[in-house]
């Protein structure tokens, strides 16, 4: 009788242990499912996503006062900053300046700032198009192409809309109307 | 709490529920229950029970036991099958024009069974989320079963008893019945067995001559290659392990390389190629013809790897090491630091300057006024001459094209420069304007006194460039390589078995193989040689027999 107790027992203890076992194995190859398939659908996103701290930067201020103005990313902490990636050949990035310079006198005062980088290879093109549309936001120039990268920027126009504590509220890829222009840059303005 | 079990009738060993042959003396279990006993015994996974096949008690064992199906595993083996190739029947939207949008071409192209193409996911297949699911699935389907037929069959093939029951002799495939058998004839089976290289356990007397057991476990080690070689695809989305991306850069350009966190930065010396021309060797002269254009030869690119040791912040100046110099040819790629830059794509004769001269329009000499070179990197706004002439370039546009008549730039890149001049003359305020392209030289006003042509040109190659890292190459290979071992463990070996079995009025003999039994019932006449035993029949081929007689 002892014997088949013990036996019994034994049972329990090896069916405790299988399900352990199984349950353990079950967890590892569904997590590995898991990590697949989450990575699989972020793959294809961005570098730097709402929420992020955006990479800091250094470039040239193209139509700034002095002939090597530079304008760093995080002097402007406790503003709320547009960053905007363009092209002067980007047909799209083009019309939407238009917008960018009428709204920018307005929100300049309500401590925000707007800044466009360029991501053409001459300086001549971008001289040439601030002239033209008479630009008075910053324009920076990304020659070498290292904030885009560091941006990972895909279409062009692509623009972040940053926090005054320096978080990204809000990227969007593609032309903005002249309303949603303005409802971004509303989001973005610090509390007084 | 008790587990159900099946008590053999002959010997009293316990076995599991679901155990087909007993575990210790080999009886059929099933003729218990009162089944047809001159059928031949299921031999697979030697009667043990299928782990699975046991108890569905909690959620986790009925998970467990969905996955350790060999049907649910078929059929998903089988699902994957037909998407994978649905998926081949339209092009993947990778080889779509990359201008239109994805769901009108599919439904422009290929009407309403394109539009559901498109809406089922099938343009982007490989990497949708349900056909990841579904591979992962296989994966664990894979898993499972391994772990839940490969376990009880190792312990039941390493506690083998030799000593088998009748029931169970009388029942396997190949079987023999003799009178006699004596010591001396032992003795010659044991020589015999040996010469053929079998493992010979002995009990009582009764005789278990084996061999090939290893090949039972072809199988399992072939789905652990593939589970490995599935891990290996799965780190490919760890960009420690795997990156993929790719590169344009000009000659005397340095570039930051992408997807290297702007650590590395590449430098385009000098990109030759060479194409096939007039003198190649006849065997080349045809094909040479029915190909429009130059076909490439050779290519490569010179090039240059620098590291930027600053921390600085992104956009200052980096402080660029040199760590690497070297061709980059056609599959043979610049390596560092666990990169390779991979020869990919090359765009040949980009502008990098252009040389104008002015001339007056009245002149047909063309004798030049004044010479002067736009650098298309960085060009200069204003030329002014000793002769008092001044010209303006007001406009530049690299890659120029009419967009409702205004002249606009396509693209970042110098292929089809158009430049737009203000030229004043000595002593003159208001300048004239004209526009200057390749072939092209518009005078707006029709009035211009001066004109400005092309003198000179020179272009620059750009070349593209694929930058690689695979870290997971040596575990897919690693993967394959187990594949092909168990392949070949499973296919080229046969688990064979004899049994010996003396009884009271002579010896029983019954022989089981998982597979090729043409050549082991041939090998077991060579065993029996010399002895009085009666030939090994085939039980199954009798019966056929026998049911083909009546």
């Amino acid at each position: 009788m002892s014997n088949t107790t013990e036996r019994s027992k034994n049972k329990t203890d090896k069916k405790k242990k299988r399900l352990i076992f199984r349950f353990v194995i079950l967890i590892l190859l569904f997590s590995a499912l898991l990590f697949a398939v989450i990575s699989n659908v972020t793959e294809d996103e961005v570098k730097v996503d709402i929420g992020d701290v955006p990479p800091n930067f250094e470039l040239t201020h193209v139509n700034g006062d002095g002939e090597d103005d530079k304008i760093t990313l995080s002097e402007l902490e406790g503003k709320g900053v547009m960053l905007n990636f363009w092209a002067t050949y980007c047909k799209p990035c083009e019309e939407e300046m238009p917008y960018m310079e009428s709204l920018y006198p307005e929100y300049k005062e309500k401590g925000v700032e707007i800044v466009a980088v360029s991501v053409d290879l001459t300086r001549f093109v971008v001289d040439n198009f601030i002239e033209k549309y008479q630009l008075t936001f910053p324009v920076v120039h990304d020659n070498k192409n290292q904030v885009m990268d560091a941006y990972g920027i895909g279409p062009l126009p692509t623009t972040f809309f940053i926090n005054p504590d320096g978080t990204i509220e809000e990227r969007v890829i593609g032309p903005l109307t002249l309303d949603r222009l303005e409802g971004y840059l509303k989001q973005i303005q610090p509390i007084e | 709490m008790f587990m159900k079990t099946i008590t053999c009738n002959a010997c009293g060993h316990i076995n599991k529920e679901g155990t087909m042959i007993c575990g210790s003396c080999g009886k059929p279990l099933d003729s218990i229950s009162g089944e047809d006993k001159n059928t031949l015994l299921n031999m697979r996974y030697d009667g043990t029970a299928v782990r699975s096949k046991t108890r569905n008690r909690s959620i986790i064992d009925k998970i467990w036991n969905f996955f350790s199906s060999i049907k649910i595993g078929v059929t998903l083996i089988v699902l994957a099958l037909i998407s994978s190739a649905v998926g081949t029947i339209l092009p993947q939207e990778m080889y779509i024009p990359q201008n239109v949008d994805a769901f009108t071409h599919y439904r422009d192209e290929y009407g309403l069974f394109g539009q559901i193409y498109y809406q089922l996911g099938f343009h982007n297949l490989y990497s949708s989320w349900w056909y990841m699911i579904l591979i992962a699935l296989i994966g664990i389907s894979i898993f499972i079963v391994s772990i839940d037929r490969g376990v009880p069959l190792y312990k039941a093939l390493t506690n083998q008893n030799p000593k088998r029951h009748t029931g169970f002799l009388k029942r396997q495939k190949l079987y023999s019945e003799s009178e006699t058998y004596d010591e001396d004839e032992k003795e010659q089976l044991l020589f015999n067995l040996k010469k053929h290289r079998y493992n010979i356990f002995e009990k009582d007397g009764h005789l278990l001559a084996e061999k090939g057991r290893f090949a039972r476990w072809g199988p399992y080690v072939n789905h652990l290659g593939l589970i490995i070689f599935l891990l290996g695809t799965l780190f490919r989305f760890v960009p420690f392990m795997y990156v993929d991306d790719f590169v344009w850069v000009r000659e005397g350009e340095t570039v930051v390389i992408p997807s290297t966190s702007q650590e590395y930065y590449v430098e385009n010396k000098k990109f030759i190629i060479e194409n096939y021309g007039e003198d190649e060797a006849e065997v080349f002269a045809e094909a040479i013809q029915n190909q429009e254009g130059p076909i490439a030869k050779h290519f490569e690119t010179q090039a240059v790897i620098y590291k930027d040791q600053s921390t600085n912040i992104v956009g200052e100046e980096p402080d660029l090491n040199q760590i690497k110099e070297g061709s980059i040819i056609v599959n043979k790629p610049l390596k560092f630091d666990g990169f390779s830059l991979y020869q990919s794509s090359y765009q040949t004769n980009e502008f990098k300057s252009m040389s104008f001269k002015l001339h007056e329009t009245s002149d047909e000499n063309e004798d030049a006024i004044a010479e002067f070179k736009i650098d298309l990197d960085n060009p200069e706004n204003n030329f002014t001459f000793d002769n008092g002439y001044r010209i303006e370039l007001d406009q530049f546009y690299p890659d120029y094209y009419l967009d409702e008549g205004q002249p606009k730039s396509q693209s970042n890149y110098p292929r089809n420069p158009g430049f737009v001049f203000f030229v004043y003359p000595p002593n003159e305020e208001e300048p004239e304007v004209s526009f200057a392209a390749i072939g092209k030289n518009i005078d707006p006003t029709n009035d211009n006194d001066y004109k400005i042509g092309l003198t000179d040109f020179e272009v620059r190659n750009a070349s593209g460039l694929s930058l690689k890292k695979d870290y997971t190459l040596p575990i897919l290979g690693l993967g394959a390589f187990i594949f092909m071992i168990g392949v070949i463990q499973g296919m080229y070996w046969q688990h064979r078995r004899i049994w010996f079995h003396p009884t009271s009025k002579g010896i029983i003999v019954a022989g089981h193989t998982n597979k090729n039994w043409f050549g082991f019932k041939n090998e077991v006449d060579k065993i029996f040689t010399g002895t009085s035993l009666q030939a090994i029949k085939d039980l199954e081929e009798d019966s056929k027999e026998d049911r083909s007689q009546s």
